[in-house]
């Protein structure tokens, strides 16, 4: 499973006052911590407590890039910030994301290809939240059809179908676990899926318990990445645990420890 | 239209173990054997790098080995009631170039020699042969535990490999090795799931994976050979997918093995073709070091490996 620590975000108390004061301090904190705790990649996100994105963003990313050479997901509905962000980033980068709607992907397949990034597709367009697994696999079609045109190779994309908080739409929950493994259905090679996780216990009580439980039900689906909290240790133990009774690692009384050995 | 080969890009890479010192790195060898390192599966040399060969280990006693076939004992002659005749024999004459001593001499049962004549031992051949060594227990945890710490001292800088390390008793043969800059066999009764735990729990102590030799336990054909084979093949397939704790070099008691199955005793040729035929099918699978008995058997693998290797 590839990894991505959501922690980075203004919309967190610590990260909002770091980019008040522009104390960097706290942001490479933020990012070694959830290096050290498992994630392959770092999102960035400036979120409402920024007054000035288009500032923030390469910030952020120039201070997390001086102490980690992860891959940098560059978070943001707004096509400007995540370019100023990838005119600074010299790590790895995944743009995150693009909805289906055709103007936003005629700005950001090029520009994920300018910069050699990858782009996550979110199933998602003007139209709203699809209400079920057909409208986003629709969705997703719509995605892989214009990346193909544009020539973006399928292996620098994600697809993410967007998963909604247990609490406002439960019904739904079965079929995003459906979408995610019908997404790999949809190309050859198969398009990565990912998932941005806490969305599933958005307003709930036990959330790291509703976190973890999708995640399991997500990993047996087929899911490739997802977005998650990885200081969450009973999280991460769970996703180990996961992982390993679908056979994608060898056994052993210290799996646990194996597996954070092989990070 | 010529059918383009599907090739594998493998992420991992299995440890490079270096047996042996020579003078100028504080060690008294006259040469050093490399195994491991690859960067895919046996012998698919268009796939990744595969910078060693697999290598024959000649095996030697510290005694003289009294319960060996005829066969066996005829190969070498008289030569081999003297341990250290055997070692010369093997070196001059069968151009060994790595010995895997066993201390059986040590154990309770075959004359029970105490530690500092075990030490007394190793010094003793160090001095007489200059290949490099490598050094196992009698097989008496309880006994191996008092004489391995004093072989491995006996041996120090002299960068050996030293086992079997075993799950319920892997301390005492870490330690040494950590003390006296020797690497290490871990042995697991062929259960990659062990050998995966023991790995961790040796490299827990200090020593790190890349200094860990992985003995998986294997039968003679006939006797489970297909499924060490097996095991072999899933343990490199998951360190080369990415594993460290699994990204071992490979060493294999052949001889001792293949000499045990009743079918070796039928004839002298056929105890040949039976340790042959061992050491050649898992080489196939991913050993790396064959401890092997026989010198005529050690031949036709050594030609085997000449042969296969060529094409690299």
């Amino acid at each position: 499973m590839f990894i991505v620590g959501e922690l980075i975000n203004g919309m967190y108390s610590n990260i909002a006052l770091a980019l008040k004061k522009h104390d960097k301090k706290i942001v490479q904190e933020c990012a070694l911590e959830q290096v050290a705790a498992g994630a392959d990649a770092l999102d960035i996100c400036c979120g409402p407590a920024s007054a000035d994105p288009l500032v923030d963003m390469p910030w952020l990313i120039e201070v997390t890039q001086e102490v980690t050479d992860k891959t940098l997901c560059l978070d943001s509905s707004r096509p400007k910030v995540i370019e100023a962000g990838l005119k600074v980033a010299k790590n790895k980068t995944i743009i995150n994301s693009t909805t289906a709607d055709t103007e936003k992907l005629e700005i950001l397949i090029p520009l994920a290809k300018q910069y050699k990034s990858k782009l996550i597709g979110i199933t998602i367009s003007s139209k709203g939240i699809p209400q079920n697994k057909d409208q986003r696999l629709e969705l997703a079609a719509a995605i892989l059809t214009q990346a193909n045109a544009e020539g973006l190779p399928v292996s620098e994309l994600y697809l993410d179908p967007i998963v909604m908080p247990v609490n406002v739409a439960q019904n739904q929950i079965r079929e995003i676990l459906e979408t995610i493994a019908e997404f790999k259905m949809l190309a050859q090679p198969s398009p990565k899926t990912i998932i941005g996780l806490s969305n599933i216990s958005q307003g709930a009580k036990e959330r790291s318990l509703i976190n973890r439980t999708f995640l399991t039900m997500a990993v047996a689906s087929g899911l490739d990445s997802a977005i998650l909290d990885p200081t969450d240790k009973a999280l991460m133990d769970t996703l180990i645990t996961a992982e390993l009774i679908l056979n994608k690692n060898i056994y052993c009384d210290s799996y646990l420890e194996a597996y954070r050995k092989n990070k | 239209m010529e059918t383009p080969l599907a090739l594998e890009k493998w992420p991992g890479i299995i440890s490079t173990v270096t047996i042996g010192a020579k003078k100028e790195e504080g060690g008294s060898r006259s040469g050093i054997v490399n195994i491991g390192g690859q960067h895919t599966m046996p012998l698919l040399f268009k796939e990744g790098d595969i910078p060693n060969q697999p290598r024959i280990a000649f095996e030697i006693w510290d005694i003289a080995p009294l319960d060996f076939d005829e066969e066996l004992i005829g190969a070498y002659g008289k030569a081999i009631m003297d341990p250290f005749s055997w070692a010369d024999i093997c070196v001059n004459e069968y151009k060994a170039q790595l010995l895997c001593l066993k201390m059986q001499g040590a154990h309770p049962d075959f004359g029970d020699k105490n530690a500092k004549d075990a030490a007394k031992f190793i010094s003793t051949l160090l001095g007489r042969v200059k290949v490099p060594l490598i050094i196992t227990g009698s097989g008496d945890d309880a006994k191996d535990n008092l004489i391995m710490p004093a072989c491995s001292e006996a041996a120090k800088g002299e960068r050996c490999l030293i086992g079997c390390a075993v799950q319920d008793n892997y301390k005492t043969l870490t330690a040494s090795a950590l003390a006296d800059g020797h690497s290490i066999i871990a042995e697991s009764p062929i259960d990659i799931n062990i050998a995966k735990q023991l790995n961790i729990l040796i490299s827990d102590m200090g020593l790190n994976l890349e200094r860990i030799v992985i003995n998986p336990t294997i039968g003679a054909l006939g006797y489970g050979l297909e499924y060490a084979y097996s095991i072999m093949e899933r343990a490199r397939l998951a360190a080369l997918s990415g594993d460290k704790t699994l990204a071992s070099p490979f060493i294999c008691f052949v001889g001792q093995e293949a000499w045990r199955a009743k079918e070796s005793k039928i004839s002298p040729e056929q105890g040949i073709i039976w340790e042959t035929l061992t050491a050649t099918s898992l080489i196939q699978s991913g050993a790396d070091i064959l401890v092997m008995r026989h010198p005529k058997a050690a031949q036709k693998v050594n030609n085997y490996i000449e042969t296969l290797f060529k094409s690299r």
